[in-house]
């Protein structure tokens, strides 16, 4: 045994782990991605491929040009960046040029995320950042419409009804074939890749419930469609894909919760009293921004807390 | 069996690995040539010698005290001479004052030891001071003076006694083995104890993962009130007051004790020790370790006399199996590295574990991505990555309002973190300079 006594690792308990690690979370977000990924090649044909292509390398190239500015470790491959690249490109529309695609993927990582210190630190979901800049800096190409399949010019279901008063049919938005965004129209597509999520416990169901319940019974309290609510917009793409982001979204369960509920609220209050026909990614922005109080205030009780006091 | 009625909030299931040891009957391993004992064995005081060098000594002879209520004598766990007294490193950390023994191999018995008795002819007041004199710690790995806890303030009643079996630390079958081969001594121990303590309700919980422990248990109690409680698999059911909660359904108040709700929890190894030092005399002078890991060619369970150096326990179970990269006293969850197997078995030695390279590879800790699973593993309902965030800044009143001083220190956040940061780590430091912190500001 003396032999090999100075090479005795000393480190503090615990001494095993569950072997969990960000990459794997991270891939199997990317994985939840997929079917919403083929949804929009199906629907949007070659664009979506250049934009989902375009926007990655966007946002690996400023992942890796930031690390290497501040001089940290490259972690390129760990999933995060490359969830951010394509959700950029899933919250943009077909017909958006390249180009602009690749500059909000820029803002998304670098300043929606790496200049608060990288992953981890951000507080703003980084793809939402991007879709916030690109709406404010291209505001007609952000909202120039495609229909699937043709190509040619339409308005969003929401913009349809908001502004026309005319509705679109459930079916055709629960598989997607409508005008929007690249990865939201299929709600059944993010469906399937929600599900794993959950089923895998990387999300937390109480986000993507709160909201969603609240969208719902709230569109029922103003007399609207619950399920054009549910279904139309960015709204599934965003319950199960950016508020569930852990980064920017509370630790604990009752937080969590909150964060879906109140984003809801949000959400409505915006469709219905709001400017834009479309309010998921403020909503989740917002919410984004009550995170940090909400985990202030927000905590379990302690074990034998209750007690203690009695 | 999916028996989800006594059970608790929060906790991780890591990787039993108990299958290595579980099915090997306790053997009993011949006292080493020369032992080495150190003084200090357990939370408390530690004590002083009573023998000096070139002193003989014999088979359970005292050879250590304090004078602090709240300490156990240590006792001679071979005769023989004392070749010399000075420090050794201990298996907790640092050196201690240890007293060496050469072993003449003859186990002759201290003459002035208690009558072998039974319980009936003793009195609760009598058990408790035998308990005492022999020694007896928790055996579980705390090592808390048993005595201390059979002698609650008298404003605090007690009226349940728990056996805990559980053993919800991976790779330890000790406890197993034991209440295994023997249930009797178990549940006369636990007899003892609810004397002791003047209590009718007793249990004996045990995770549902060993049910033929479970089955020999119940065999063992059938006619007499000890009732054997099958608990659901989950780590840290072992721990005091999820243990509490599992079996009672009442929770110990933070910062409080289990007498608060009224219980007193033991070991299920203290409780054959109570029934031995009743039933021989003898004090407390051996225990069962298991020695087992990936990197352990024979693991096995042994039952070996207090002082026996780790390099004596790994040769017997078949030496190490490959290179040994970490060596653990304890389980993987708690227990405390190694930097050496020069090192004694003490009273809270429960287990040995050897791993090798791969096993125990050193990750270095990633961002935290607040995914929380350390919130929702926490068995004591606190937040470890803010504990955690709060003591390495060095905010330790800021930590203690989110309580701080309520953590455990199970390691189930550090075990699920899939950053591999270093939570428990931190919170214990944070603890330590705390205490320390308020103890200097009171004096």
């Amino acid at each position: 045994m003396e032999n090999t006594e100075p090479k005795l690792l000393m480190s503090p308990a615990p001494h095993v782990s569950s072997g969990e690690s960000i990459s794997r979370i991270m891939y199997a977000v990317l994985l939840a991605l997929v079917p919403a990924a083929l949804a929009s090649i199906y629907y949007f044909r070659f664009r979506a491929v250049l934009l989902i292509v375009t926007c990655s390398v966007a946002a690996l190239a400023t992942e890796y040009v930031f690390q290497k500015l501040r001089n940290k470790p490259i972690s390129l491959w760990d999933g995060s960046a490359l969830i951010t690249g394509v959700l950029v490109a899933f919250n943009v529309p077909a017909s958006l040029p390249l180009w602009m695609a690749f500059v909000g993927t820029v803002v998304a990582i670098s300043i929606g995320k790496q200049v608060f210190g990288g992953l981890g630190h951000n507080p703003f979901n980084p793809a939402l950042v991007g879709r916030a800049f690109l709406l404010a800096a291209f505001p007609v190409a952000m909202t120039t419409w495609t229909a699937p399949f043709d190509g040619t010019t339409t308005a969003t279901p929401l913009a349809l009804m908001k502004m026309e008063g005319t509705t679109t049919s459930l079916w055709q938005l629960f598989i997607g074939q409508t005008g929007g965004s690249l990865g939201e129209t299929s709600a059944l597509a993010i469906l399937i890749g929600g599900l794993y999520l959950l089923y895998k416990g990387y999300i937390d169901w109480r986000v993507p419930v709160g909201y969603l319940g609240t969208v719902f019974v709230l569109s029922v309290v103003f007399g609207q469609d619950p399920l054009f609510h549910l279904l139309a917009g960015g709204l599934m793409l965003g319950a199960f894909f950016m508020a569930t982001d852990m980064v920017t979204s509370p630790i604990t369960a009752k937080g969590r919760l909150i964060f879906g509920i109140c984003a809801g609220v949000i959400l409505m209050i915006i469709r219905l009293w709001g400017g834009y026909p479309e309010g998921v990614s403020y909503s989740i922005l917002l919410m984004n921004g009550f995170t940090p109080l909400i985990d202030r205030y927000v905590r379990p009780r302690m074990f034998g807390e209750v007690r203690a006091n009695a | 069996m999916a028996d989800n009625r006594y059970t608790f909030k929060g906790g991780v299931h890591p990787r039993e690995g108990k299958e290595l040891s579980s099915h090997k009957a306790i053997q009993v391993l011949p006292a080493p040539a020369e032992i080495v004992i150190p003084v200090r064995q357990h939370a408390g005081a530690p004590c002083k010698p009573l023998v000096k060098r070139g002193d003989e000594v014999l088979l359970g002879q005292k050879i250590a005290e304090a004078d602090a209520f709240v300490s156990a004598p240590i006792h001679a766990s071979v005769s023989g001479t004392v070749k010399r007294i000075e420090s050794y490193p201990h298996p907790v950390g640092g050196t201690v004052e240890c007293i060496v023994i050469v072993n003449d191999g003859e186990d002759r018995v201290y003459p002035d030891l208690p009558q072998a008795a039974d319980i009936a002819q003793l009195s609760g007041k009598e058990i408790i001071q035998r308990i005492r004199d022999a020694g007896i710690v928790g055996l579980g790995g705390a090592a808390f003076p048993t005595h201390v806890k059979l002698s609650p303030p008298a404003d605090k009643p007690i009226d349940a006694l728990i056996l805990n079996g559980s053993e919800c630390e991976p790779y330890l079958t000790c406890d197993h083995r034991q209440m295994l081969e023997q249930p009797e001594a178990v549940v006369y121990g636990a007899r003892a104890l609810a004397k002791a303590l003047d209590v009718s309700k007793v249990f004996v919980g045990v995770e549902l993962n060993k049910p033929d422990a479970i089955a020999a248990l119940q065999k063992a109690a059938s006619g007499t009130n000890v009732q054997i409680i099958g608990l659901t698999v989950k780590y840290p059911q072992g721990a005091e007051k999820q243990l509490i909660q599992a079996i009672l359904k009442r929770e110990v108040p933070a910062g409080g004790l289990p007498m608060d709700v009224g219980a007193v929890v033991s070991n299920v190894g203290t409780a054959i020790a109570v029934a031995n030092t009743i039933q021989t005399g003898l004090p407390l002078y051996q225990r069962v370790v298991t020695v087992s890991g990936e990197g352990i060619a024979e693991p096995s369970n042994f039952l070996v006399r207090l002082g026996t150096p780790f390099s004596e326990l790994i040769a017997a179970a078949g030496g190490p199996k490959g290179t040994p990269r970490k060596i653990i006293m304890g389980g993987p969850m708690t227990g405390f590295a190694q930097h050496t197997t020069n090192i004694p078995v003490i009273k809270g030695t429960s287990g040995l574990l050897v791993f090798t390279e791969g096993q125990v590879t050193a990750t270095e800790p990633g961002p935290c991505i607040r995914c929380g699973r350390c919130v929702e593993a926490c068995p004591a309902f606190l937040l470890p990555v803010t504990l955690a965030n709060l003591a390495s800044a060095n905010m330790l009143e800021d930590a203690a309002s989110y309580g701080l001083l309520n953590c455990m220190e199970c390691g189930s956040c550090s075990f699920v973190c899939p950053a591999n940061r270093y939570l428990v780590q931190n919170i214990k430091v944070g603890k330590q300079q705390l205490i320390a912190k308020r103890r200097q500001r009171a004096s």
